[in-house]
């Protein structure tokens, strides 16, 4: 059939699957936008309120799912404002697709009115982008950027498709979805080796990262820590991989880490890390970071190998092709000193924050929203000190249950991220955890949850305060409080009913209950939460940056 | 810090330059000379890229490369086995016949030609390996050196 390059557009991303994106019209994806129009009773269009908004959504969607989270911009500003998504995805190997408008091919290069060179721009943060100047190539580029932002590890890539493009004609047949499923062959002699290092080691630990969640390995992971009877501990971006009350689960690792668990690396005689890449926020100090193991490094992308940390083995392949591979060459173990140690270690050492009744304390209101959230619930966050104690108190029993920007720590990703979860995850409640400072960021898409009547509990940490810079304020440069003092007047209640939404403030545990389970029977669309919080709470235990367990900060 | 050569088979696709170029400078590479040429093949070409690092670095050097979509082949070429040679052109002031003697004269000595030799200036060329050519230009730099322009390598696995 002849088509125009908006309706090849459509076609391809329906042949890939595609049935929600998120988007921002402008003058340069007008065609597009009306090709949406004819095919809306296939592809359901989600208007945000910002570009940055729709580009977090997308990635909200793809981590809550595991699909291609889908986001469309138009040229120039509509184009930028999806890069601090698009970077967010790149550093969290999050695959998404950014289809971004551009002035026709005959203005091109000529700072024609909202150009910008997008290709360029997003060089550093797209596994690979593509500007497509020829309809006839557009539907093979869609194919194909599909199929590089799911191989191998996983992330964005780019499609920049000019004006004329979309409105010129060719001829288009649909194609059937070429199956991605790459196989990374590894030998039973690499097995057998590392089946052999693990076998001997009689301090063992894993430490996995995200990889174990893109490859849908969390019961291979189990298998093997029972199996051999090895501990493990998990970076931010895997957690819910391991649920949290199985006795060889070790908690999070790295700066917020579990006290506990830092010692068990330290000690250990064998480090076995599955799809995790050692960043400076789990090796703080790489020189002193499992230094007494051998390292056996097993990860997708073969540049993470000797990147951030030094291996004495490795593998290039995904998590589940080792760990289901590799299950029926280790022996039945049982390390029952090293295990000892390890408890005694957990009783001892690691923090436990005391309740309050008169007033809120972070590891209670996470708490309290496990609870009665359920094992449903979908944690989103933003970034900063509301992050940290989300990942040590929310407790998540599967993947895909907390969602969170890891690598580029984006202040602002919550709300965008959030809608994206909800969308991919009607049935499932979600609760966006924020701070004042994330809050501010994006609080305008507000008014799409409002819109969509997405049922969203916002809980905001207000402690009028940058908290977790002004944390290193308070421990690194003598507490002087440069910039980190907020002090809005803004008023949430009235803010969230401004937008359309419900709002409620809290300042004591009985409180936020009460509310929070108001909030989550409220089907109707979104609330917002405010809960006071002292602004000289901490993120505790911590380990300061280039430090290392010895150094940890548990008071 | 040492120089490795690595070449790398790229598709010939507008922007891919720029992309190895971008990636260097986001992993903070060292390059001290990049080229770029087609090969028999017109919808690929070489890069030779003569990079600055240790072995680590250069183990992450290769496999970022490798990693980008538009790049074929990545391969790490050495002096000694390889058909690798750079085009060095120098430009000097010789304003005596002492001075021209003695360009001419070191010339010699690195199979150096002297291409140019008008008024108060002479231009030296010299197609050699990179090693070859940073010894003539430390010999070369005790003259007074006008300018001095060199091709960057180009390499090929014997």
């Amino acid at each position: 059939m002849r088509l125009n390059g908006s309706q090849i557009l459509c076609e391809t991303l329906i042949e890939q699957g595609v049935d929600t994106i998120f988007g921002y019209p402008g003058g340069a994806v007008l065609n597009i936008y009306d090709a949406l129009y004819q095919y809306s009773d296939r592809i359901r269009h989600i208007l945000t309120a910002h570009e940055q908004g729709a580009a977090h959504a997308a990635d909200g969607y793809a981590r809550a799912t595991g699909k291609v989270g889908v986001c469309l911009a138009t040229s120039g500003p509509g184009a930028t404002n999806l890069v601090t998504g698009i970077a967010t995805a790149y550093m969290d190997s999050i695959p998404m697709i950014a289809i971004t408008g551009n002035v026709g091919v005959p203005l091109i290069g000529k700072d024609s009115f909202q150009e910008v060179y997008i290709a360029g721009i997003t060089m550093p943060i797209t596994k690979h982008n593509f500007v497509v100047n020829h309809v006839e190539d557009l539907a093979d580029t869609v194919r194909e950027a599909f199929r590089i932002a799911q191989s191998g590890r996983p992330g964005p890539v780019l499609i920049d498709i000019p004006k004329d493009v979309t409105a010129a004609m060719c001829e288009f047949e649909n194609k059937p979805v070429e199956s991605i499923e790459e196989v990374y062959d590894v030998s039973e002699d690499d097995l057998k080796r590392i089946a052999a290092e693990i076998n001997a080691a009689e301090c063992p630990v894993i430490y996995y990262g995200g990889g174990i969640i893109s490859s849908h390995a969390c019961q291979d992971l189990v298998a093997l820590m029972h199996k051999a009877d090895i501990p493990a501990t998990g970076s931010m971006m895997s957690i819910g991989s391991v649920p949290p009350d199985d006795p060889l689960y070790l908690g999070m690792i790295g700066m917020h880490g579990k006290v506990s668990a830092g010692w068990a690396v330290d000690r250990a005689d064998l480090l076995l890390s599955i799809g995790a890449r050692f960043s400076d926020r789990v090796a703080t100090n790489p020189n002193r970071f499992a230094p007494d193991a051998r390292i056996i490094h097993i990860d997708i992308d073969a540049a993470e190998i000797n990147k951030n940390m030094p291996a004495d083995d490795f593998l290039v392949t995904d998590a589940k092709t080792f760990l289901s591979g590799v299950l029926p060459y280790v022996k039945e173990a049982k390390h029952t000193a090293w295990r000892a140690q390890i408890e005694n270690w957990q009783k001892t050492l690691d923090y436990k924050p005391a309740d309050a009744e008169d007033c809120l304390r972070p590891h209670q209101i996470i708490q309290i929203c496990a609870e009665l959230g359920g094992d449903d619930l979908i944690f989103v966050t933003d970034v900063g000190q509301h992050q940290m104690w989300a990942a040590q108190y929310c407790g998540r029993r599967h993947s895909r249950q907390f969602i969170s920007s890891g690598g580029l720590g984006t202040m602002g990703f919550g709300y965008g991220a959030a809608m994206g979860t909800k969308f991919a995850q009607p049935d499932k409640p979600v609760i966006h955890i924020t701070g004042d400072g994330s809050f501010h960021m994006n609080l305008n898409e507000l008014c799409t949850s409002v819109t969509y009547g997405l049922p969203i509990v916002t809980v905001i940490m207000n402690n009028q305060v940058l908290g977790m810079v002004r944390q290193w304020q308070t421990m690194f440069y003598d507490k002087r409080y440069s910039a980190t003092t907020l002090d809005r007047k803004t008023d949430y209640v009235k803010l969230a009913e401004a937008f359309g939404a419900q709002g409620f403030r809290c300042t004591t545990p009985a409180e936020f209950r009460e509310v929070l389970a108001k909030a989550l029977a409220h089907q109707g669309g979104p609330t917002v939460i405010e809960c006071v919080i002292d602004r000289d709470e901490r993120v505790l235990p911590m380990i300061a940056p280039g430090g290392d367990i010895r150094n940890i900060v548990a008071d | 810090m040492q120089k490795y050569i690595v070449s790398v088979l790229v598709k010939n696709h507008a922007g891919v330059l720029a992309r190895v170029a971008s990636l260097f400078g986001r992993r903070a590479f060292n390059i001290d000379s990049l080229t770029v040429s087609t090969t028999t093949d017109p919808t690929i070409s070489r890069m030779s890229i003569i990079v600055t690092g240790d072995e680590a670095i250069l183990e992450q050097v290769m496999k970022q490369v490798s990693k980008l979509y538009e790049v074929l082949w990545v391969e790490q070429l050495w002096e000694e086995d390889s058909y690798c040679k750079e085009l060095v052109f120098v430009k000097l002031s010789t304003p005596d016949a002492a001075s021209r003697d003695a360009v001419r004269e070191v010339a010699e000595l690195y199979n150096a030609n002297v291409v140019e030799a008008v008024g108060n200036a002479m231009i030296v060329e010299l197609t050699e390996v990179p090693s070859r050519i940073d010894a003539f230009l430390d010999v070369i730099a005790n003259f007074n050196v006008i300018e001095m322009c060199r091709s960057g390598v180009t390499a090929m696995m014997k």
